[in-house]
């Protein structure tokens, strides 16, 4: 019963959605307010109904109920009851669901803000937000319907993939999710001020804070997504290139240059047509990631689901988005260009800059993800780009991006001289240079590659901390002009530091991380990275679902004991398919990891051990990020400015809105 | 042309130079960093380079797994059910590695005829076959109906 009332509530939210995006979109177009007044209800009753089915599925899950395909493909009684939610989202179909229901979060979040917002505006933007519900209600209710009966029922479900059964994977698809379906709002906003003709400064300030909360989700998605990967696969790797981690990588780039063309179109009221682009490509490259991850036509770790039928839909769905938003681009982008004054060397030309850098990567990243898969689609051979094309490729792209974090903020808006800019980020430029390059000679081995990444992470530091001093100096004293500024300014400070903090991090692990694969008896002591793993046997035991062979290795430095690790390699009862747990022992400057590679012939074990320094870095600078992102996206002026609008007269057309914000 | 349009002009020409930079860069990393696959036919007919990064597939022979006594060298043989070349590798097999299940490994093939490989990876899930490796042994089953195509490649 609950499945059939899952799939009627999906089937009713299809019939809200198509109204949600039909009728208010002509009440815009023709000026009718009673038209226009209904995508409010439409967004919630819309809401409500996925949110149901997504509730149903759910109780399925936790209730075994094993007559529904999905549940029997995917779960298993013997599973703990967080890995049954969790295995919701474990495959295609649940997945959708869970962008669909993320969805419908956003949209009611953006139906319950946006009080503020002119009637035809938001008539518009939940309208889009509608027709892109539609795609994906159709998509699951045509092809990938999770509410399938199976007949007969099964006796047992055929478990959810163990690789999948871990807490981190718990979280960082629902976390992906919500930046990749954020970016939806961005791109619905967007569309809306097309339609509407009315690219200005009041739209960027509208869309810039959805879109950064969208952009911080993402981060921590792919970070989570970086950190079950170190820990979980057993290779101690944080990133791998992997078509998969690109999917979620490429809207991150555009995205992140998107945050910093809506700061200049909401400031300077520049680069107007150029946003709309962005949010086009960012919220399109969501999609990709989507299609590209669940329709299996990758052959990557991650593929679990294989129907490539399914990906036929979406592509079509993609073309159409993609189609449709250029075709009015095209049509309207030229009536509302007015392009804000600028000189060679400002601001401006710095973040456009910086829009190319991080746009070129994504490219780069993009030709390396799809042209194998062209390829392969057109028979004319199987290759496939390793790790070392993406590193050569991206890191030379990052080098001017990372400088460019320090020099940017202290440009002047409009017109600036370099030769000002750097004078007064001197200091800057001799300590970072001095310091980062005198780095790895306390680490014994000289690496000028280690030198340079080290001087530029101190650079974006200490550019940052003088950028604040010197926006600080106006008031009496400098507590008072630190407190003064504004939070969307502090957001923008930990952002840039966690840059540092990432750079640092990868660096140094790559440097000076020590991986060994070692053969070891009982009793067997192996030196890594200055501790001492003394290998102490393999005892069997038993978890709720699965059986594990539990190592014991003492770790010791100087003789002193530091910890005991216990690495597992288990085997699941339903899929037989054996897993490497991995112990580490975490620490903010090192990480000590262990795995269990197997028994051999003689009774001694294969083992790895990995000493990784300041690996936690990594996602340390990416949670600054994240965290700088939402308490921009928290500033005062758009909740000033919110309550402002709404007394407001219709925003002006095209050029000339070039007028800065409150502060 | 005014100083204004210069200066605009200036900016679009230092982005299209930094843009063409990073494309040919891109490019040739491109070409240099690709990693073809080929099957234990085609390396045996002489198609695979020697002393270049490439990839193989095949289902591992049974019984060819080898153990060196007291290291992690592992010696094995793939096989497309047609013919079959050795490997060797060094370090901790994934999960999933065993007789008779299908593998891609990544490394260089040697004078001798002998595969050395980096890396070995097999899929999380025994009931998939590496879509490289279905294909190889269609191919070497077919009675080799492999054509060359224009630079090289083969399919």
């Amino acid at each position: 019963m609950i499945p059939e009332l899952g799939h009627f509530a999906l089937v009713l939210a299809l019939c809200l959605a198509l109204v949600q995006g039909t009728v208010p979109m002509f009440g815009a177009a023709w000026g009718i307010p009673g038209w226009m007044a209904l995508a409010r209800p439409a967004a919630w009753a819309q809401s409500l109904f996925i949110l149901m089915a997504f509730v149903c599925l759910v109780t399925a899950f936790i209730q075994n109920d094993f007559s529904v395909s999905y549940v029997a493909q995917n779960s298993n009684s013997a599973l703990p009851v967080m890995y049954r939610i969790s295995a919701v989202w474990g495959a295609h179909e649940g997945s959708l669901l869970l962008w669909a229901t993320i969805l419908a979060v956003w949209m009611s979040a953006v139906a319950l803000f946006s009080r503020s917002l002119p009637d035809e505006t938001i008539a518009r933007v939940l309208g889009v937000m509608g027709l892109v519900s539609v795609g994906f209600l159709l998509f699951m209710l045509l092809t990938s319907n999770p509410f399938e009966r199976l007949m007969p029922a099964a006796m047992d479900g055929r478990d959810l993939n163990p690789l999948l059964q871990d807490p981190g994977l718990v979280v960082h698809p629902p976390m992906l999710y919500t930046g990749y379906v954020g970016f939806s709002v961005a791109f619905a906003f967007a569309i809306a001020a097309l339609l509407g003709g009315r690219l200005d400064s009041a739209w960027a300030r509208w869309s810039r804070p959805w879109t950064i909360v969208a952009w911080s989700f993402l981060t921590v998605g792919i970070a989570l997504g970086s950190w079950w990967s170190y820990y979980e696969l057993g290779w101690g790797g944080w990133w791998f290139w992997d078509p998969v981690e690109n999917a979620s990588f490429m809207p991150w780039l555009v995205g992140t240059a998107l945050i910093h063309s809506l700061a200049v179109t909401e400031k300077r009221g520049a680069f107007r047509s150029w946003t709309v682009l962005l949010a086009v490509f960012a919220f399109s490259l969501s999609l990709l990631g989507t299609f590209l991850v669940r329709s299996g036509v990758l052959t990557s770790v991650h593929a679990f689901a294989n129907d490539p039928k399914r990906g036929v839909f979406i592509l079509a769905f993609l073309g159409a988005v993609v189609g449709s938003s250029l075709v009015l681009y095209a049509w309207r982008a030229p009536k509302v260009v007015g392009s804000g004054n600028f000189q060679l060397y400002s601001r401006e030309s710095l973040l456009l800059v910086n829009n190319v850098l991080l746009v070129v990567a994504m490219a780069s990243i993009l030709t390396g993800t799809i042209y194998p898969l062209a390829l392969d689609a057109l028979n004319l051979g199987k290759i496939s780009a390793g790790p070392p094309y993406f590193n050569i490729v991206f890191v030379p792209i990052m080098v001017p991006l990372v400088l460019l974090i320090g020099i940017g903020p202290a440009t002047r808006w409009k017109q600036d001289s370099p030769w000002q800019v750097l004078r007064r980020l001197r200091f800057a430029v001799l300590v970072s240079i001095l310091a980062g390059f005198a780095y790895p000679l306390l680490m014994g081995s000289y690496s000028l590659a280690v030198g340079a990444a080290m001087a530029i992470a101190l650079w974006i530091w200490l550019t940052t901390l003088m950028d604040m001093r010197a926006k600080a100096a106006h008031k009496t004293s400098l507590w008072a002009g630190l407190r003064a500024l504004p939070r969307s300014y502090y957001g923008m400070v930990l952002a840039h530091t966690g840059v540092g903090i990432f750079i640092v991090g990868v660096t140094l692990v790559t440097a000076y991380g020590v991986e060994e694969d070692v053969r070891m008896a009982v009793g067997d002591s192996h030196e890594v990275g200055g501790y001492s793993f003394r290998f102490d046997g393999v005892k069997e035991g038993e978890g709720p679902n699965y059986t594990a062979s539990t190592g014991t290795l003492h770790v010791s430095k100087n003789g002193k004991e530091v910890t005991v690790l216990r690495p597992e390699k288990r085997v699941y009862w339903v899929q037989r398919m054996p897993m490497t747990e991995a112990a580490i022992h975490p620490g903010l400057l090192r990480d000590l990891y262990a795995a269990l590679g197997e028994r051999l012939p003689d009774g001694a074990w294969s083992v790895r051990i990995y000493y990784k320094p300041f690996v936690r870095w990594i996602w340390l600078g990416a949670l600054f990020m994240a965290f700088g992102g939402v308490l921009a996206a928290s500033d005062r002026r758009y909740r000033v400015m919110a309550k402002r609008a709404s007394a407001r007269a219709p925003a002006i057309t095209g050029g000339g809105a070039t007028s800065a914000p409150a502060r | 042309m005014t100083p204004q349009r210069k200066k605009r002009l200036a900016l679009v020409a230092l982005i299209v130079m930094g843009v063409g930079v990073s494309a040919a860069l891109a490019l040739s990393a491109f070409r240099e960093n690709m990693l073809f696959f080929f099957s234990p036919s085609q390396i045996l007919a002489g198609e695979a380079p020697t002393g270049h990064a490439i990839r193989i597939g095949g289902l591992v022979s049974k019984g060819s797994v080898q153990r060196q006594p007291g290291s992690l060298k592992v010696r094995f043989e793939v096989t497309d059910t047609v013919k079959s070349i050795p490997v060797v590798y060094s370090g901790i097999l994934p999960d999933l590695f065993r007789e008779g299940q299908g593998i891609v490994a990544l490394g260089r093939l040697g004078n001798d005829g002998v595969f050395t490989a980096d890396e070995v990876l097999a899929k999380h899930n025994e009931k998939y076959m590496p879509p490289e490796v279905k294909q190889a042994i269609a191919t070497a089953q077919g009675g080799g109906t492999m054509r060359q195509h224009p630079g090289g490649r083969i399919e």
